[in-house]
């Protein structure tokens, strides 16, 4: 057999895995993969514009179609760009393979120029990573980490590839199975588990269908909703489950938590059944801890054993993947009228809809549903920044399918959604990507513009500009008597600086303005209509707020509804 | 044979595979989770592709569970085990260094160690360094008997403990 480099073995690896697209940003130390991606066809190399971006951008791509996403930078300041990305990748368990250079093996540990220990500073936030001094275990790594980014609990591996390694020469064997002595993920739930769970259910007056991003990651979305109207049982998702049950359905409660609706967050209080699934019991869902679900007996559906009673005791654990539990779980369950259950929630959804203010004002609200209001029936995938513009976002825009909805739940990185929506436009060029951006959010990976016109990729911002880091502002007006420190963007004109027509525009982008109520539909059809990448910039209503909201720590039942 | 006594340390094994940066991960966890290590001990195994890491842990059940949950995460974990939850053998060994200021001292310290079994491991001018094996209980019975003399150093392993039959 013929001996190839390094940088080969590792493209041939990549399309063994099927890689499709690499986003990335050269460098000193991936000169030499660089030049091999060069010489081929089969995998595209997308240039972001800073290596952030590369990695919200696999990730989004990783969100938006079910597989690995892959980001590729130099050593150093290339790498540890990386991280706020990996990051939000590992908080969201999103799969993603980072490739970073690093240099000559002989230099490392040298202070050498451009060397950062990204192993030692991406541990934490890994599933896990390699540094790969020695060509012959190339090919087992990349093996290795496309199968760990993958399965059981997904989540973000880094290959740290020193740039003499790239350019060695052994020969090409990829290896066929994959045989880690302290990995064995288990998928099948135990029998006896989901046993109990039927029971529990048989017993159960006022069950509820507790639904996070698991459901999504496993794409079990079909066996949750089959379950759901199977037994007729109500669903609430988290923000990360937003799209694995369809939320126009009867048995939907929208989103519950922080930002949830009343109801959703009534009947988990009221609940005397929680079935998690795939959900972790994060404190933005709970609030204050002891005061959560006080009533239920609760169920945890998830494939990681630690997510399992970390926060909140659970009585009822089955360890495996929600899929393949859910299947089984089908099978078991028994329909059942629930009949005071229903009427009690059907009454809170009468009494405490989610609303806002509906007068002459343009408010964010509006956007998000004309947003929906014009897409129905296509394919359409929300990316959103994060702040205000991220909660009006899950609150008003009714997602019925998965992979629909990428939003940045754990980290809660600004700066994400852009970036991300070019990755998802990357892997679904057929779907209308939309960006739902806050003006601070947009201004933190803005610089993507350039990445999505040259790469011709008709991403849609749609900026609810109101001046401010407006969720900061909102927590400053509710809890520090309206002292707007360091959360003011803009002073009076928010037209001027950025003015993001002209920021656009300077691109090579479309911009469009729009101040008045009136003219939001007419300016969202111009831009889904447009060929390119288009800003939307809506000048809304400043100081508006977003309710319901659950104070910082206190229990879901307090919700501030401060409405008109 | 030690038994549970204290329920707040536990003691833990955990098979690693044997591999660069394995300790700090498993360090890493530790401190990033907020978890107290009392001690932690690690050597080779009889497969040279493993080691065996033995770490107190200071907990309670909730906490221990959530040690070892995380642990087993971790790729390069084989296996985690609470031998807390039966009967196990734990060892520590342990180097005393005691001041030995005129000759008389010097007996004194040699017959201490010379009644619990402990060993003279090396004399100098002015101290004796005593080495000793055992559980924690005679580690501490010894350090107790020769605190008296003046203890200059002292450098002990951490325990090291296997499950027993
Ligand atoms: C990278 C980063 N820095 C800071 C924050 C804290 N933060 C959360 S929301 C927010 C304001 C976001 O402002 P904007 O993008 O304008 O959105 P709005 O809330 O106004 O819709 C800030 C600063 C964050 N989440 N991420
Ligand atoms: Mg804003």
């Amino acid at each position: 057999m013929s001996k190839i480099t390094g940088a080969e073995i590792l493209i041939k690896s990549l399309q063994q895995e099927g890689v499709k697209h690499i986003f990335g940003y050269p460098g000193g130390s991936v000169i030499p993969l660089t030049d091999k991606l060069y010489q081929q066809k089969d995998i595209r190399v997308h240039l972001t514009r800073h290596e952030q971006a590369a990695a919200h951008a696999a990730d989004g791509y990783a969100r938006a179609t079910g597989t690995v996403g892959v980001c590729m930078t130099t050593s150093g300041p290339g790498a540890t760009n990386l991280v706020t990305g990996i990051a939000t990748a590992y908080m969201d368990s999103i799969p993603i393979v980072a490739i970073t250079g690093q240099v000559k093996c002989n230099l490392i540990g040298n202070d050498a120029f451009q060397e950062a220990d990204m192993v030692g500073i991406t541990r934490p936030i890994t599933k896990h990573n390699y540094l790969v001094k020695d060509i012959k275990d190339l090919a087992r790594v990349v093996k290795e980490a496309f199968h760990i980014a993958r399965t059981g609990r997904p989540g973000p591996v880094l290959i740290d590839l020193p740039v003499d390694v790239q350019l060695q020469e052994a020969e090409f064997k990829y290896p066929k199975t994959v045989n880690i002595k302290g990995y064995k993920p288990n998928y099948k739930g135990h029998p006896v588990q989901i046993e109990k769970i039927a029971k529990a259910i048989e017993k159960s007056e006022k069950p509820l269908l507790y639904v996070g991003g698991g459901v999504i990651l496993s794409g079990a979305s079909g066996e949750l909703t089959r379950l759901a109207r199977k037994s007729n049982i109500p669903v609430t998702t988290t923000m990360m489950g937003l799209g694995a049950f369809p939320e126009d359905d009867e048995l939907s409660l929208g989103m519950l938590g922080m930002h949830g609706t009343a109801y959703a967050n009534h009947a988990t209080q009221e609940a005397d059944l929680i079935i998690a699934v795939g959900a972790r019991f994060d404190d933005r869902v709970t609030g204050r801890l002891d005061t959560f679900a006080p009533n239920a007996t609760i169920v945890h559906i998830d494939i990681d054993p630690s997510s399992v009673s970390k926060n909140v005791p659970v009585d009822i654990p089955v360890i495996g993947d929600a899929k393949t539990v859910l299947k089984e779980l089908i099978r078991v369950v028994k329909k059942r009228p629930y009949k005071d259950w229903h009427d009690t929630i059907r009454n809170w959804k009468k009494v405490l809809p989610l609303k806002y203010k509906s007068d002459d004002k343009l408010r964010p609200q509006y956007i998000i549903e004309q947003i929906r209001q014009l897409t129905r029936g296509e394919e359409v995938i929300i990316a959103t920044e994060v702040g205000q513009n991220q909660m009006w976002a899950a609150q008003h825009f009714t997602y019925s399918d998965p992979r629909t909805w990428l939003s940045s739940g754990g980290l809660g990185t600004m700066g994400y959604g852009f970036p991300a929506a070019i990755g998802a436009q990357v892997g679904k060029p057929e779907s209308l990507v939309i960006d739902i951006a806050g003006d601070g959010s947009i201004q933190m990976n803005i610089q993507e513009l350039a990445t999505a016109v040259l790469e011709k990729l008709p991403v849609k911002i749609i900026i609810l500009n109101n001046g401010y880091l407006g969720m900061v502002r909102q927590w400053q007006e509710l809890f520090y008597s309206k002292r707007y420190a360091l959360t003011t963007l803009a002073e009076k004109d928010l037209t001027k600086c950025p003015d993001f027509v002209k920021l656009a525009e300077s691109y090579g982008a479309k911009g469009i303005r729009v101040t008045a109520k009136k003219d939001v539909k007419k300016a969202l059809k111009q831009a889904f209509k447009a060929k390119g990448p288009v800003i939307v910039d809506f000048i809304v209503e400043r100081e508006e707020n977003v309710f319901p909201m659950v104070p910082a720590g206190e229990s879901i039942s307090n919700m501030l509804h401060g409405l008109a | 044979m030690e038994k549970k006594k204290k329920m707040d340390k536990f003691v833990v094994s955990v098979l690693v595979e044997n591999k660069f940066g394995v300790l700090a991960r498993v360090a890493g966890l530790f401190s990033a989770r907020g978890f107290n290590i009392d001690s932690l001990a690690v050597g080779k195994t009889e497969d040279p592709e493993v080691s065996r890491m033995t770490i107190v842990v200071e907990a309670d059940e909730r906490i221990l569970e959530q040690v070892e949950k995380q642990l087993n995460k971790l790729i390069d974990v084989i296996r985690v085990q609470d031998l807390t939850k039966g009967d196990y053998v734990a060892r520590e060994l342990i180097l005393l260094k005691v001041r030995t200021s005129d000759a008389k001292v010097r007996e004194k310290v040699v017959r201490v160690a010379e009644t619990t079994g402990a060993e003279i491991v090396d004399v100098g001018k002015r101290s004796i360094t005593v080495e000793d094996t055992g559980d924690e209980h005679k580690i501490n019975a010894l350090m107790e008997l020769l605190r008296p003399y003046g203890i200059l150093e002292i450098v002990r392993t951490g325990k090291v403990a296997l499950p027993s039959e």
